[in-house]
């Protein structure tokens, strides 16, 4: 793991690896969402509108997934003191916060001609609310931390203490059993028929792969705006010196 | 009284959000990308 630590490995294996996975999760997510609207059948129950779900539950664990991964860096950047893994949180915060805010759109759509409501203060809804709101102050206390010099230890500690969201957004379904129904994938088994379940994995995948491409981006961009900076501060040395 | 709701308009609207916003991120990283790439390798002297 240390080795992939290295600015220069990492560069030489992100940049192969961006464009494939962006290739490749295109193509899957768009083969589902064309599967997924033109050949599924309406359900019995939600009639049309299931044809949303293949948009809206790839998002929504990808939101969560998100934050997990935030966690997941900001502990290796605090024990380990990567600064890799600082810039891996950052660059999982903007992902995480643009499909948090697309599965609670997309939710919403859903949830209209199905509930007959927009919006209702359901445990699940409310918890991805709060992990909306989580990411856009992660964002900014990252973005300030750098501008005002500040450790990156305050972002990281904060993206720990937030995964306490997680366990709760995931549980909010069995605990406060309301409108949203209850978890229809668990380990091993699910209750969706397998005419919905191939187009819904294809989608996770898709989206997965797009949601990692997206995170390579954003890392670069990080790395290189931090190595462009440290070469005009040593230019600027130099001149001064 | 019911609501007469053409389940169709809703799933075109989830379509455009969910694809304009994915789309959308995906430009907007990969143009911070390219131009923050470009900035170091213009401080390299390349």
């Amino acid at each position: 793991m240390h080795g992939f630590a290295n600015p220069k490995r990492f560069l030489s294996i992100a940049r192969w690896l961006t464009p494939l996975l962006l290739a490749a999760g295109m193509l899957l997510t768009g083969v589902a969402l064309t599967w997924g609207f033109f050949f599924v059948p309406p359900d019995r129950l939600m009639g049309e509108t299931v044809r949303i779900l293949f948009l809206h539950v790839p998002t929504a664990w990808l939101g969560m997934g998100g934050w997990t991964a935030i966690a997941v860096a900001s502990v290796v950047f605090l024990v380990w003191r990567h600064p890799l893994a600082s810039l891996a949180a950052r660059a999982a915060a903007v992902p995480g916060f643009v499909f948090t805010a697309l599965c609670l759109i997309t939710g919403s759509i859903w949830g209209r001609p199905t509930w007959g409501t927009w919006w209702v203060w359901d445990g699940r809804l409310t918890s991805m609310l709060v992990l909306l709101f989580l990411y856009a102050a992660y964002i900014a206390l990252a973005q300030a931390a750098e501008r005002e010099g500040v450790s990156p230890r305050i972002p990281a500690i904060f993206g720990l203490l937030g995964a306490i969201n997680i366990p709760i957004i995931n549980r909010s379904v069995v605990w406060w059993n309301l409108l949203h129904q209850p978890p229809s994938i668990t380990m091993g088994k699910s209750a969706i028929d397998a005419e919905f379940l191939g187009p819904l994995l294809l989608s996770v995948a898709g989206f997965s792969l797009i949601f990692g491409a997206v995170v390579l981006m954003r890392m670069r961009a990080l790395l290189a705006i931090i190595q462009a900076e440290a070469r005009l501060r040593r230019r600027a040395n130099e001149v001064a010196g | 009284m019911k609501e007469a709701l053409d389940q169709w308009d809703f799933v075109l609207a989830a379509y455009a959000v969910g694809i304009f916003g994915t789309l959308a991120m995906i430009g907007w990283s990969w143009v911070e990308m390219r131009r923050a790439e470009m900035r170091r390798d213009k401080a390299r002297g390349r």
